[in-house]
């Protein structure tokens, strides 16, 4: 008995013990902190070299741009630079904000964007998203708060990247410690500034009491965020119903719905500029010649209903598109391009019509398996057999770029530039992953991406996607959401650019 | 005796050798690194810069060969993801395995070696089934829908312990029982074999003739012989903890080498699983060699044979 005493005393002690050094959840509003788990760690805090969603996310909340695009009506304002001017095709002048400060107290100007521009310009620095930059030629001082910058070619995007992913660095910092100096010790004149970083694992932001006030920014409210790194998504569900995480995201919907039965917890999906499509390979000695007929490919988008695919699968905050780009780019219509009913019945005479009453494919895929599988049940209805090659990224990316793929289920998220320059022209413009090469089609995109006129930039892009779709070269399915969870307490709203703007959040 | 442990010393490294040039060549058939690298929507001018960076550009076996020399040299390259030195990385995360690891299997033992010698002692009663039933229940169920059940009582319903991380020692708990737990069957299962058969022994017979306690029996003279096997056991399964660690500490979000190379594996940072591979095939084939040893140490019939 005496065991079992000693043996019960020291249990209840082992659990008062681990319910006083364990109580990580309740006190977080009063806090003021935010804690966020995400599943995938940046490379890099440095925006420049990572190419995750949560090193954008980092670097738009640490980091300002010289523009800001409101993500409420896409206008542009100024955020480093107070206005800048268009001087002719490839060149543009900007006027510096005076008064801004790094979180390390050094001054912002002109020195800083000239050299954050031209370190990242240059290909031997090797930025990992060169897309994102190789378009700069150069920058130049003016004076003490005036830049001028000139672009390669003529390039119209160059405000939605400035806005974007370009961020400015401190010149003297970051002249001394480079990119790995700081990765390790971020420095930048965002809303939040990093004071702890362990690789891999966590970093933890605090609110930047000397955020300028001219900012388009809002001025933060929540004085920290520690973001970890959770890899498992139950683990990431179980940390928010037990109070140990306030937010997670890119949660899958049949999950997204459970957990909104949770009293403390909230559910906001929202639309994202991510699309999805499916490509046809028509390429010379390509594996599926049935898919060169046009009858084929246009059996192919009558074969799939993609409202009953959102309505069921994909969830709120989806849409169906009609061409290969996110509507709200610049750019992108539907406007008098062919659209595709769902029916089966005339899908079915369209093969046979072209002699193929039955074929087999394969379809390749790497991400949101379910809806793969529900697109082969759709091909199967109308006798397209079709076997599923799941695969990595990167082993996908080499199939249809080796002219392996017949079909292929993917996604673009155009890095949440919102203009057609960074969507269609990947899949249409004869680059690795163009499988249809449609001349025609290359040069109208080309001509869209060439030109600083927006309306021959408009007509352009137009009638490129419209060729797309009257010969349907790829089906078009549907934007994907995101769905967040959230602490219920917490005040905060979702975008198509699937940014979370620490900034902007609040506790209710 | 020294001659069989240089023997089987060259042994692991030849076995290292190969798990590594498998592991290596293995990887690249999962896809251009470049790409995987790069992400998604990389073009051909990241894919560029990417493979002349880090020598992608060159024949895969120059690659091997190059990582091999350096390797030997002591120089472990550098993360391609994390972009600091491997040696770094590596180390920094050993202590979270080793603690998981130790303490996993402490746990193991803990549940197993009563366990076992219960299920001996009153062989084919209740408590032998009862035995029986929880080594198979630990057996059968995945440690990933363990774990994920450890989380749900002690974290969700309970919320006495944190569900991940690696701040405090309450971090550890749910990990190395679900680690441990998963370990335990088969220390049960040999025990419990081994103890019945020593239990009918003509030596315990005479120590109870002689009339030696019944704790004195069990305990140290049917239990140390019944204990050899379970030695040779306890080496190969601290291996086994090492690689299951890969599973358990993703899912807590425990910061070690498990974790890491879960990281390495999913971000195509071929240097750091390269030397996670050959970390763990060389602590693999030591502890082998060192169950070996205690073994022959433990039985002085192993070294005469």
């Amino acid at each position: 008995m005496r065991f079992f005493d000693k043996a019960s005393t020291a249990l209840a002690a082992t659990i008062l013990a681990a319910t006083a050094l364990a109580t990580p959840a309740f006190a977080q509003k009063a806090a003021n902190t935010v804690r966020f788990a995400y599943d995938q760690a940046p490379e890099s805090v440095d925006p420049f070299f990572n190419n995750v969603r949560i090193g954008v996310i980092i670097g738009a909340n640490v980091w300002d741009t010289l523009i800001y695009r409101d993500p409420n009506t896409n206008e542009y304002k100024g955020q480093l630079a107070k206005s800048w001017k268009q001087v002719d095709d490839k060149t543009i002048d900007f006027e510096l904000r005076e008064g801004v400060k790094f979180h390390n107290g050094e001054e912002f100007d002109a020195d800083d964007v000239v050299y954050t521009l031209n370190f990242i310009s240059k290909t031997e620095n090797k930025v990992v998203t060169q897309g994102n930059v190789n378009w700069i030629a150069k920058a130049e001082k003016l004076d003490k708060y005036k830049v001028r910058l000139t672009t390669k070619d003529i390039f119209p995007a160059a405000i939605e990247y400035l806005a974007g992913p370009v961020v400015i660095h401190p010149n003297e910092y970051y002249e001394k410690v480079g990119p790995k100096g700081q990765n390790e010790k971020p420095v930048g004149s965002g809303p939040y500034k990093v004071t702890n970083y362990v690789p891999g694992k966590s970093i933890s932001l605090e609110l930047n009491k000397d955020y300028f006030k001219d900012s388009p920014k809002p001025q933060p409210k929540i004085g920290k965020f520690e973001i970890r790194f959770i890899p498992d998504r139950q683990t990431q569900m179980a940390e928010m119903l037990s109070g140990g995480a306030d937010l997670i995201m890119h949660v899958p919907k049949d999950q997204a719905d459970q957990l909104q039965a949770v009293p403390t917890l909230q559910v906001v999906s929202g639309e994202t500029m991510r699309i999805v499509f499916m490509q046809m390979n028509i390429l010379e000695n390509g594996p599926a010649p049935a898919l060169k007929d046009e009858r084929v490919r246009k059996a192919i988008i009558h074969a799939i209903d993609r409202e009953a695919m959102v309505k069921n699968i994909v969830g709120t905050g989806s849409r169906v598109i009609n061409t290969i780009c996110f509507p709200s780019q610049f750019g992108c219509t539907d406007e008098g391009a062919a659209r595709y009913a769902y029916d089966p019945a005339k899908a079915k005479a369209l093969l046979a019509e072209a002699g193929h009453p039955s074929l087999t494919m394969d379809i390749v895929a790497y991400r949101e398996r379910n809806q793969t599988e529900a697109l082969i049940g759709y091909l199967q209805a109308v006798g397209i057999k079709t076997n599923l090659r799941f695969l990595q990224y990167a082993a996908m990316r080499e199939q249809i770029a080796s002219n392996k793929a017949m079909l292929t289920h993917q996604t673009w998220g155009s890095f949440s530039v919102n203009d057609v320059s960074a969507a269609t022209p990947n899949y249409f413009a004869f680059r690795s992953e163009d499988i249809t090469r449609d001349p025609q089609v290359r040069d109208l995109l080309e001509k869209g991406n060439n030109s600083v006129d927006p309306a021959v930039r408009k007509e352009a892009y137009k009638a490129g996607l419209k060729i797309i779709a009257d010969k349907a070269y790829a089906v078009p399915l549907y934007s994907l959401p995101v769905y967040y969870v959230a602490n219920k307490d917490l005040n905060f709203k979702a975008y198509p650019d699937e940014l979370v703007r620490f900034w902007e959040m609040g506790w209710k | 005796m020294l001659g069989f442990i240089v023997k089987r010393l060259g042994l692991a490294l030849l076995v290292a050798l190969a798990v590594s040039a498998i592991a290596f060549f293995l990887l690249r058939l999962s896809g251009d690194i470049a790409v995987a690298i790069a992400g998604e929507g990389a073009q051909q001018a990241d894919l560029d810069v990417i493979r002349e960076t880090y020598g992608l550009d060159r024949p895969l076996v120059v690659q091997y060969l190059d990582w091999l020399l350096k390797t030997l040299s002591g120089d472990f390259g550098t993360s391609i993801y994390f972009k600091t030195d491997v040696a770094t990385l590596v180390f920094a995360k050993l202590p979270v395995t080793l603690i998981l690891g130790v303490s996993s299997l402490a746990f193991a033992l803990a549940i197993s070696i009563p366990l076992g010698v219960l299920a001996a002692i009153y062989s084919n009663s209740w408590i032998d089934r009862l035995a029986l039933a929880i080594a198979v229940f630990g057996q059968a169920m995945p440690n990933f829908f363990f774990a994920l059940i450890l989380v749900m009582l002690f974290s969700i319903t309970l919320r006495w312990l944190p569900v991940s991380g690696s701040g405090s020692w309450l971090h550890y708990v749910m990990p190395t029982i679900a680690l441990g737990y998963y370990t335990a069957p088969p220390f049960m299962r040999l025990i419990r074999a081994g103890m019945v058969e020593v239990l009918s022994a003509d030596y315990i017979r005479t120590a109870r003739a002689k009339g030696l306690s019944p704790y004195a029996v069990v305990i140290t003279h049917a239990l140390r012989n019944a204990a050899v096997p379970v030695v040779a056991l306890t080496a190969v399964q601290l291996g086994h903890l090492l690689g299951g660690s890969v599973v358990v500490e993703t899912i807590f979000a425990l910061d070690g080498l498990g974790y890491l190379a879960y990281q390495s594996i999913t971000y195509k940072d071929f240097p750091v699983m390269q030397v996670i591979v050959l970390l763990l095939s060389v602590v693999y084939v030591l502890l082998t060699l060192l169950g070996d040893i205690a073994n022959a140490w433990l039985d002085p019939r192993i070294r005469v044979a």
